[in-house]
């Protein structure tokens, strides 16, 4: 069977750009606090979910909807209701990470499909059997810390589907699990939707020499004329020891694709591309690359070789954990 | 209001790490949570110490539990994580994935590297055989107060992360290692010279956060000195301390004393300051404002 790509849409118009480009699946979310791409400008209001899912399916695509981030206690009900309103609006399946919102949906909507969000970080066969066999999760999407045979051991013991990350951003610690950017700003991934937020972050010139801050840390200096790249927190430059330098990982952004033949050796059902904020072109662009490598895959020819680093804005790629030597 | 002192976070010496619970079954703690949370490559050095330490604990009258691991990926903690549950002590999940192996209906302690953020996840777990659930330090005070009040009909014990070097984030990488050009699998316990992580400094020279192996931990450490009457008006039912490598004994004694009305606000701060004077402490995750920020520094400014 042909890999499912299955591509981000922070917009209509890239879901609909997606959908033409050739994605199998979208995922997106409402435009609030209930999805992990709570950004200004970014995501879909009910009557948009309406039409974007009626767009994609009229397409022969499927849609996504994606509520990961964890309810606050007392407000419950807001992420309850996005989830019966993605229900409503027909979506194929939601993606989430809190147990108490699985629970929640296994429940009150027996007839939706639930896919187990990479914020929940279940990087176990042991693991993603319970959340099966408590909520009927019928995909769980793995945390970037497995390495490709890894996720070969984990799909010979486990039911579900699995997805992973083909592309674009790259977390560095176990998702769902990292609270540095609350530490420094007081918004997190989990809580808010957001990480290392633009808000906080503070370009300063010094004499020819960029600053670039988060939260009051100054975590990257460049100098003129050279690319500034953007302060996420695990990204940042800082000193330990004797040493200075990207302590937890440089301003790299994943690129699998020359993995996809082994990661589909490895039982991988679907590959995930990441980037919600990202434009409309831009994701066609990607979608276009990924679809061209995968019916290649299918049809028993060579792989397509390098589409995609230009697509990085000048930054290096790394395929992250799935080498080993990555660790 | 009692203590519980969580498992410790970083790589000490056999010996050094046996101290540490022969000194807190003396001490006026209520209960212990010991074994090997950050990564599973440390827990050889002491794992033959385990029993005699809870045997220990527990005829000094102390509540005792063994964590998990806080990240299982490996074959090897799998099948740690599924020997917990054999070993007839009470668990702390540090992971979901312990949740698999626990025999249904047992009883369980919810560390603070599990995601329990609201009411629906409290509840789940509470299903489950939950009894003590320490919240994840991130949560500010308004969560704080609608969990211990939904925990309080659920029958289960609340805590808060009380004092220490906050744990930020947990990696399949190995940072110490990296720092040592070598990867997770070759680390050569890169870890092993940083008994209270190993301070991660900003380009200004910042003292930012701590590296400790695949977790990565707050520079500050937390201190809920100026929030502790709150958090007993909430219902809040217990403190978690987290070692380190001094005073450890006199951060325990000190908020014991606090809790009892023997010291005044702000004394535990003091006290932890007196152990090492550089000491930065923060409790902004529980105010609402970044992790970072102290009440302390409005308090004597």
């Amino acid at each position: 069977m042909v890999m499912e790509i299955v591509c981000p849409a922070g917009t209509p118009a890239a879901l609909r750009a997606a959908v033409k480009a050739g994605s199998h699946t979208v995922y997106c979310g409402f435009n609030d606090e209930t999805n992990a791409r709570n950004f200004p400008g970014l995501n879909f209001d009910r009557t948009e979910m309406r039409e974007g899912v009626a767009f994609a399916h009229a397409h022969g695509a499927k849609v996504l909807v994606a509520i990961n981030t964890f309810p606050r206690a007392g407000d419950q009900a807001i992420w309850h209701r996005a989830i019966d309103d993605a229900k409503d609006a027909g979506a194929d399946a939601v993606i989430l990470a809190d147990p108490g919102l699985l629970d929640y949906a296994a429940r009150a909507q027996p007839g939706l499909r639930l896919h187990l969000s990479v914020q929940a970080a279940a990087a176990n066969a042991d693991i993603i059997n319970f959340y099966a066999s408590a909520f009927g999760i019928k995909r769980v999407v793995l945390p970037r810390v497995l390495s490709v045979p890894e996720i070969a051991a984990i799909n010979a013991e486990i039911e579900v589907e699995t997805e992973v990350f083909v592309f674009g951003g790259l977390c560095v610690m176990a998702e769902g699990r990292c609270s540095l950017s609350s530490y420094a700003t007081g918004l997190s991934p989990n809580m808010n939707g957001v990480c290392s937020p633009a808000s906080h972050v503070a370009y300063q010139d010094d004499r020819g020499v960029l600053n670039a801050r988060l939260g009051g840390y100054t975590i990257h200096r460049v100098g003129k004329g050279e690319p500034a790249p953007y302060p996420t927190l695990c990204k940042g430059c800082f000193s330990a020891g004797d040493q200075t330098g990207h302590l937890f990982e440089d301003p790299v952004s994943l690129n699998a694709e020359q993995l996809i033949p082994q990661l589909q050796k490895a039982g991988v059902t679907a590959l995930k591309i990441e980037g919600r904020q990202r434009s409309k072109s831009y994701v066609a662009q990607v979608v276009r690359n990924f679809r061209s490598a995968v019916d290649a895959l299918e049809a028993g020819r060579p792989m397509p070789e390098g589409m995609l680093a230009r697509l990085s804005e000048g930054q290096a790629m790394t395929t992250g954990a799935y080498k080993k030597t990555w660790r | 209001m009692e203590l519980t002192v969580g498992a410790n976070q970083f790589f000490w010496a056999a010996e050094k790490w046996r101290a540490l619970y022969d000194d807190l079954a003396e001490l006026p703690i209520d209960r212990v949570v010991l074994g090997e949370l950050v990564c599973s490559k440390r827990l050889p050095f002491y794992q033959d110490q385990i029993p005699e330490a809870v045997a220990a604990l527990a005829e000094a009258g102390k509540e005792v539990a063994l964590t998990s691991l806080a990240l299982v990926t490996l074959k090897r903690e799998r099948k740690l994580t599924a020997a917990l549950a054999e070993m007839g002590v009470m668990v702390e999940i540090n992971d979901l994935t312990a949740l698999a192996h626990l025999p249904r209906g047992a009883g369980f302690w919810v560390g603070p590297l599990v995601n329990v953020y609201n009411e629906g996840t409290l509840a789940w777990l509470a299903g489950l055989g939950a009894k003590r659930v320490c919240l994840p330090p991130e949560l500010p005070l308004s969560s704080v107060q609608v969990l211990a009040r939904a925990a309080a009909d659920l029958g289960v014990a609340i805590e808060v992360w009380g004092h220490g070097r906050l744990p930020l984030a947990i990696s399949g990488r190995c940072y110490h290692a990296r720092l040592h050009k070598r990867g997770k699998d070759n680390c050569q316990f890169a870890c092993e010279d940083d008994p209270d992580g190993l301070e991660v400094r900003t380009l200004n020279d910042q003292p930012f956060m701590a590296m400790n192996g695949v977790q990565t931990l707050s520079d500050s450490y937390a201190c809920v000195d100026h929030q502790i009457e709150k958090l007993v008006e909430a219902g809040v039912s217990g403190l978690r301390l987290s070692p380190q490598s001094q005073g450890f004994a006199r951060i325990c004694q000190s908020y014991r004393d606090r809790l009892d009305g023997k010291l005044a606000i702000g004394a535990v701060a003091r006290e932890a300051r007196r152990i090492a004077p550089e000491t930065r402490l923060s409790d902004g995750f529980l105010t609402g404002e970044s992790g970072v920020s102290w009440s302390g520094a409005r308090a004597s400014a």
